[in-house]
């Protein structure tokens, strides 16, 4: 163990739902100190969305700030401060926290920090170095930079949607916080390359993400096709140019399937022997990858045939001891049960002080020397503000009273 | 001409297809050096992908590779020679960082595990990305991209909106879980090499491809043991819509999560009878009868324009989006006015448009200054100049079919 | 455009490296319609050979590949995939020839045999090129350029002329005898094309290159059974025919007829030594030519090789200077007659290549660039076969073409 990468890297951030806050999340995964900031007046939203749980759940507005499962998820390793930034003295405050830190992240409406006083050009002002990143759904330049938006919003603007699908349905945005999490993804490495440079040069600067460009970055080959051939791809399922079979199976069960995708003759030989060799895997319309594309629809409906009669654990070992790539669905529930995520410890346990002992998936890399880490749960509300003020910036007991009561720290 | 945030850093891949040679981009576009290592003959497997210029397949022609592998420098070598592995420990001298992606088995069957590599490059950073990580179980099963996203969970969540489990899961489109796996190593890597500066001391990075799209749906995925729910992709009854309502020409995407969104979205929709209805007041109550808001929202959105409902709903604050198509995407304004558009000129493809960059750093911005490399391209400047190869020996090695 | 010999022939070439393409270089330089297979992704053997082009290693740099495939049309096919068999069938429905040099027994599992494929084409011809041939004992072996030059009996004779048998037999640098091997494949294909003119017959060719070298040497090899004499590198250096070294290099200097050895003694002033009883007659000279050679040298190293050749050349002496490649290429004989011509590639640029080793004068050759890896595939496969492109994008993403 030589220390944890970014122990000393101080972040503050002024983010909510998911793609701010994934952001500077994974920057404490490896030891940054982040500070969230937050006010009873407009808290990051995430902390009031609940669910009743079980199997039909439903979403419910909570009354306690401490007790959305989903928020202490996206916010682990932190701490919490409160701030009033609609009030001069807050934000004062907030860039006393700022002189003293590294990174800003932030991911509200482009302009509104600007309008608060809290501009990179303001930080910039009492910490030179700093390197401050704004996310937003368009960027924070351009006619469509006051255009809101959460996950499914940029998916669909930046070209995932409409080639996500059924070939014959809708378009499929995207579940859950996928691309938001993806974009906080992009926002971390964007900061550490700027960490880079500042170790290597002093200097800071200032990072304008559009969540909707990273989503085209990450689609770009599809839209590449429509540069080149001036083809307009679309919704095709599971299915690949070429490759077949290349598709979800249903299995012996409820809602279980089975991925199989294989992608040379000699996969195709192992599948068929792996299955036990039936008369149609011999047939000639089979043999190689061209003709097993052109009649894929008769090959799905054989290979069915066959899943169906196993269960999706039983269809992955067989064909994977073969060589062949076949990989089932997984459910959430699966996950808890699997042998191979059980070695590699995928998830972890924080004991949380109000809504008690909760599962949370490690962070997603495996490294020999500096693991990313969690150490603690999402910090309550406001559960830090003796520390950042009173450790770090200094200020009496008194002083942060006073400020409690005029609502500053708030 | 602008700071570059990874000058002079050098990495070395050995990669091929999306994942890696994605992860390796991202570190290129921004300055660092990168050798890719390419198999004699064939080169990348992106090399045989689609789309092609004009649809003529050719391997100094497809759009995929020559998106994934710009600002590189290309070699061809085959580490599986005896030649070829000494020069790929030479190349591993001279690196700062190793990105690979092949089976944990094959590294080890040609001695080029971490443990022996860095006894040769002591510094080393070493990114391996495999579809199950470098052990477990699953460390040697196979898993192309299709099979990665329904390992990972996200396929049983789409197409979120299904009415019920009838229809099979799906992945998201094009090689999107592919390129986040790369993207998701790349950012590992950097925070890797910024401890490098720090201590000197490298490492190695075992990246699952598994566990990089888990945490995409990580809060979807621990609502199991903490909620009791299974997350999938049926969706009975939603604030955020079943699906993208249908509109004149296409879909759009409205996601009226806050009240205040609600009652713009409201008076935009010129404040129906319906609407009225305390009931959709409130998100819980949005949700509780989403399948009766949707279906009226969607009577709303059969009359109007995806761009009509994109531009009036988003200058009233609603959180909106009209689904866009590659063309679409290609004519944004909002694109064209951030600079996101930029044509990298090939020796075969000609002027080719490829995206910018992740965002806009002000001090380090991206950079696409070179081309994806033609087969081979540098393995004059690699083997001669950086390595002291002779020409004869480049010709001899070429012909053993090391090159 | 002047006509062409082998025009309207078409030629199925499903060959790699020197004899097979050789041969069918031979053919396309005449006119012949040739499509040359390539395995998909890497193509022919050759294109990793050097000499590269400016020593930079590159499949579309070789001069080895660039200049035994001119005038070809290049595709990639792998025959082995059930689709790339399907269209292998259907151009050898098209094609008049297909020359191939696959081992049997890869042709047989392929289904490519003469029997099936005269059943898809009755009127083809079909060379195969294989080290042993398509029957024997050896039919299966296998054989390299080096293995065949010695199989055959040819290195066992090189090089001539030396004293004893304590060193190995050599093959020469090039690859002068897989040249040969598809010089005497190319004959015999077009002998077959005679009848099939006239009568509409196909027929089957099995060249074994062992067969096809030691008939280059059949004057040597038949000693034996005829006079019970080995032939082999070893002469008798009183006989022995060497080279002579001279002031700028070596010459080759033989004399048999007499009026030969009348014009090599004028080119020496007539010494005193050529009036010895043993150079009396050709017979005895031949016995005595190491003797000779002996006598020559001293004379020899006075003179330059132009001096002797042109004098000698003069006066009726068979004598020849022993040139570099470079100064080959730059001989004013060769220039005089056009043997160089240049033509261009869109890879190598121009560069220089030996015309045909002929001067046809109502045919004359005509000079076309080797094809670019795949270059003629969407000919081929949407114009001449009918395949969309997108089924050759398809094709090609599943390794097919």
């Amino acid at each position: 163990m030589t220390g944890r990468v970014l122990e000393g890297i101080r972040a503050v951030e002024f983010g909510q739902f998911y793609v701010g806050p994934y952001t500077s999340e994974a920057l404490a995964y490896f030891g940054a100190e982040v500070i969230k900031v937050e006010s009873i007046r407009r808290p990051d939203p995430t902390r009031w969305f609940g669910s009743t749980g079980g199997p039909d759940p439903k979403i419910i507005i909570l009354t306690d700030p401490n007790k959305s499962v989903g928020f202490n998820e996206l916010n682990l390793n932190k701490l919490s401060v409160n701030l009033d930034l609609t009030k001069p003295k807050a934000v004062e405050l907030a860039k006393k926290i700022a002189e003293v830190s590294d990174v800003i992240v932030e991911n509200n409406r482009p302009g509104v920090l600007d309008r608060l006083g809290l501009s990179y050009e303001a930080i910039r002002e009492v910490k030179p170095d700093i390197i401050y990143l704004s996310a937003s759904c368009r960027g924070s330049t351009g006619p469509e930079r006051n255009y809101a938006g959460f996950a499914p919003i940029f998916g669909s603007l930046g070209g995932l949607s409409e080639i996500t699908g059924y070939a014959d349905g809708p378009p499929a945005p995207p579940i859950g916080g996928r691309t938001d999490i993806v974009c906080g993804t992009a926002n971390a490495f964007s900061i550490i390359t700027a960490l880079i440079h500042r170790e290597m040069t002093g200097k800071g600067q200032y990072i304008d993400n559009s969540d909707s460009e990273v989503i085209s970055c990450l689609v770009w080959d599809t839209i590449m096709d429509y540069n080149l051939n001036g083809r307009i791809q679309t919704r095709r399922g599971n299915k690949d140019d070429i490759f077949a079979p290349h598709d979800c199976y249903r299995c012996k069960g409820e809602d279980d399937w089975i991925s199989i995708a294989i992608s040379n003759d000699e996969e195709w030989r192992a599948f068929a022997g792996a299955i036990g060799n039936p008369d149609w895997a011999k047939e000639e319309r089979f043999q190689d990858a061209y003709l097993r594309k052109k009649n894929e629809e008769e090959l799905d409906r054989l290979i069915s045939q066959w899943t169906i009669s196993h269960t999706k654990y039983e269809v992955m070992d067989i064909l994977q001891k073969a060589g062949v790539a076949a990989v089932h669905s997984f459910s959430s529930k699966d996950f808890f049960s699997d042998p191979h995520l059980k070695e590699r410890g995928a998830f972890t346990e924080v004991e949380h002080p109000v809504i008690g002992r909760l599962t949370v998936m490690n962070p997603p890399w495996k490294l020999s020397a500096t693991p990313a880490e969690i150490v603690r749960h999402a910090p309550l509300f406001g559960e830090h503000n003796n520390y950042v003020f009173g450790e770090l910036l200094g200020m009496s007991q008194e002083e942060i009273k006073a400020l409690m009561d005029e609502q500053v720290i708030y | 001409m602008a700071d570059k945030a990874l000058e002079g850093v050098k990495v070395l891949e050995y990669a091929s297809f999306v994942t890696g040679p994605y992860c390796s981009k991202l570190l290129a576009d921004l300055g660092a050096e990168v050798i890719k290592i390419e198999r004699p003959g064939g080169g990348d497997e992106a090399r045989c992908r689609g789309p092609f210029l004009n649809d003529i397949p050719h391997p100094e022609r497809s759009g995929l590779f020559l998106y994934l592998n710009t600002n590189k420098l290309g070699i061809t070598l085959d580490p599986e020679t005896q030649t070829g592995k000494k020069i790929f420990l030479e190349l591993l001298k001279w690196a700062d960082i190793l990105i690979e992606d092949k089976p944990p088995r094959e590294m080890e069957g040609i001695g080029l595990t971490y443990d022996k590599l860095k006894e040769i490059n002591p510094q080393l950073i070493m990114t391996s990305i495999t579809p199950f990580g470098q052990f477990g179980p699953y460390q040697d099963y196979k898993a192309y991209n299709l099979n990665i996203p329904h390992g990972a969970g996200g396929g049983y969540l789409t197409p979120g909106g299904s009415p019920n489990a009838e229809r099979e899961p799906l992945k998201g489109g094009g090689f999107f879980d592919d390129h986040i796996a790369g993207l998701s190593a790349a950012t590992v890597t950097v925070i890797a090499f910024y401890h490098r500066i720090k201590t000197g001391s490298g490492q190695h990075v075992d990246v699952s491809k598994q566990e990089a799209l888990m945490a995409l749906n990580r809060t979807e995925i621990t609502n199991y043991p903490n909620m009791d729910t299974i997350a999938t992709r049926v969706v009975g009854s939603s604030a955020l819509g079943r699906r993208p309502p249908p509109c004149q020409n296409g879909y759009v995407q409205i996601a009226a999560l806050l009240d205040w969104h609600w009652v713009s979205f409201k008076e935009f929709m010129g404040n129906p009878r319906w609407a009225q209805d305390t009931k959709f007041d409130t998100l819980d109550g949005r949700s509780e009868y989403g399948n009766e808001m949707n279906d009226n929202i969607e009577e709303w959105t059969r009359g109007h324009t995806k761009e009509e409902i994109f531009h009036g709903l988003q200058g009233r604050g609603v959180p909106t989006a009209m689904i866009c198509n590659a063309a679409e995407v290609m004519s944004s304004p909002q694109y064209e006015e951030r600079g996101f558009f930029v044509e990298v000129e090939h020796p075969e493809m000609g002027k080719v448009v490829c995206p910018r960059g992740l965002g806009i750093l002000s001090r380090t911005p991206w950079a696409l200054e070179h081309p994806a490399p033609l087969l081979g391209q540098h393995n004059r400047e690699v083997y001669t100049r950086l390595l002291g190869y002779t020409r004869e020996d480049m010709v001899r090695m070429r012909e053993a079919g090391v090159i | 455009m002047s006509e062409k010999a082998l025009e309207g022939t078409k030629v199925l070439e499903y060959a790699s490296f020197i004899s097979g393409p050789y041969c069918s270089k031979l053919l396309a330089d005449l006119g012949a319609e040739v499509i040359k297979i390539e395995r998909t992704g890497v193509g022919d053997e050759a294109r990793r050979r050097g000499p590269f082009l400016g020593d930079i290693p590159h499949p579309e740099r070789s001069g080895l590949f660039l200049y035994l495939n001119t005038n070809k049309k290049g595709i990639t096919l792998d025959p082995e995939t059930q689709t790339g068999r399907k269209i292998f069938l259907e151009l050898v429905r098209w094609a008049d020839i297909l020359i191939e040099d696959k081992p049997p027994k890869e042709m047989e599992e392929l289904g490519f045999t003469y029997d099936k494929l005269k059943e898809i084409n009755p009127q083809l011809i079909m060379t195969s090129i294989t080290p042993f041939g398509q029957t024997g004992p050896y039919r299966d072996y296998k054989a390299y350029p080096l293995n065949v030059v010695h199989g055959a009996g040819s290195g066992y004779l090189a090089p001539g002329g030396s004293q004893n048998l304590e060193r190995e037999p050599v093959k020469s640098t090039s690859f002068s005898d897989d040249a040969a091997c598809g010089i005497s494949a190319a004959f015999a294909t077009i002998c077959a094309l005679l009848p099939r003119w006239s009568t509409g017959v196909g027929q089957y060719i099995d060249v074994s290159k062992q067969e096809a070298l030691m008939a280059m040497d059949q004057v040597e090899l038949c000693q034996y059974p005829n006079e019970g004499k080995v032939a082999s590198r070893k002469v008798d250096p009183r006989m022995a025919i060497r080279v002579t070294p001279c002031k700028d290099g070596d010459m080759m200097i033989i004399a048999m007829d007499d009026r030969q050895w009348k014009g090599l003694v004028s080119m020496m002033d007539e010494p005193e030594w050529t009036k010895d009883e043993i150079f009396k007659d050709i017979l005895s000279r031949m016995q005595h030519m190491g003797e000779m050679l002996k006598n020559v040298a001293p004379w020899a190293m006075q003179h330059t090789r132009d001096e002797m050749y042109h004098t000698g050349q003069e006066r009726g002496a068979p004598v020849a200077p022993i040139r570099s490649i470079e100064e080959a290429a730059n001989w004013q004989q060769f220039k005089e007659r056009d043997f160089f011509v240049e033509i261009d590639h869109p890879k190598a640029g121009r560069i220089s290549y030996p015309s045909a080793p002929y001067k046809l004068s109502k045919t004359p050759w005509e000079g076309g660039a080797a094809p670019l890896l795949g270059q003629h595939n969407e000919e081929v496969y949407s114009t001449l076969l009918g395949y969309s492109k997108e089924d050759i994008v398809m094709m090609r993403e599943a390794g097919v073409i």
